[in-house]
């Protein structure tokens, strides 16, 4: 399960989106990947002559999939990329092991809530060997543009 | 429950998402959630399901719409409380 028609719908691109693949998703659950290229443009700075991953793009990362995939499944038919937008309206992620150039982490979120277009979401990251990387809330909210 | 108690309720239940302290001291009927308290619309949603809570009601989205002022929710609450 890839689920391209989800990340189709995704309001992001190059080089701001952080899906690959959307693994599992139902009501209450979604599991995706990211694989971080050697050459992301933030490696050049963070930092100097020694990358890794900043921690506000893993929290990015957490919520393209967990907030913003997962929303635009359980929006259905609400959802349309051309009338509507995503925002992020809270985080708190603490954070556990860096990620390097080239390493790819998996993103599983849980469902608080979904009332009134907002998502709220307990998020766990996990890198290549199962570790424990980043792990919070996130919410978020999708609103007519 | 009377009108101070419900009041006295949903002053606590917002007071947690309120940006401008002055106007929460001052709060009356009048104030407005988001332009008075500044409250954020995500942040609002929060207060809904905290009321929902609180007084054990459900709170669907035309009654969540109506819910920007003091007076309209303390209304919203009470109607859902009379159909209880």
């Amino acid at each position: 399960m890839i689920r391209n028609d989800i990340i189709k719908e995704l309001p992001y691109s190059k080089p701001f989106l952080f899906v690959d693949e959307i693994l599992d998703i139902d009501d209450d659950y979604i599991k995706g990947n990211y694989t971080f290229r050697n050459d992301e443009y933030f490696y050049e700075g963070h930092f100097k002559d020694n990358p890794v991953t900043p921690g506000v793009i893993l929290t990015e990362c957490m919520a393209q999939i967990g907030m913003a995939c997962f929303g635009i499944f359980l929006l259905k038919d609400q959802w349309s990329q051309k009338t509507m937008g995503v925002a992020m309206s809270s985080s708190e992620i603490n954070f556990y092991k860096p990620v390097f150039p080239g390493e790819k982490v998996t993103v599983v979120a849980e469902k608080v809530y979904f009332r009134f277009n907002k998502l709220k979401c307990n998020v766990a990251m996990y890198n290549a060997t199962e570790i424990l990387v980043a792990k919070g809330v996130v919410a978020g909210v999708a609103f007519k543009k | 429950m009377t009108k101070e108690e419900l009041l006295s309720k949903l002053k606590i239940i917002i007071t947690p998402y309120v940006q401008n302290q002055e106007e929460l001291d001052t709060l009356t009927e009048e104030t407005d959630f988001i332009k008075d308290l500044e409250i954020n619309s995500a942040n609002l949603v929060d207060v809904v399901l905290d009321v929902e809570d609180e007084f054990d009601i459900e709170i669907d989205n035309d009654a969540m719409e109506k819910m920007l002022t003091v007076k309209a929710s303390i209304e919203v609450i009470e109607s859902k409380l009379a159909e209880k």
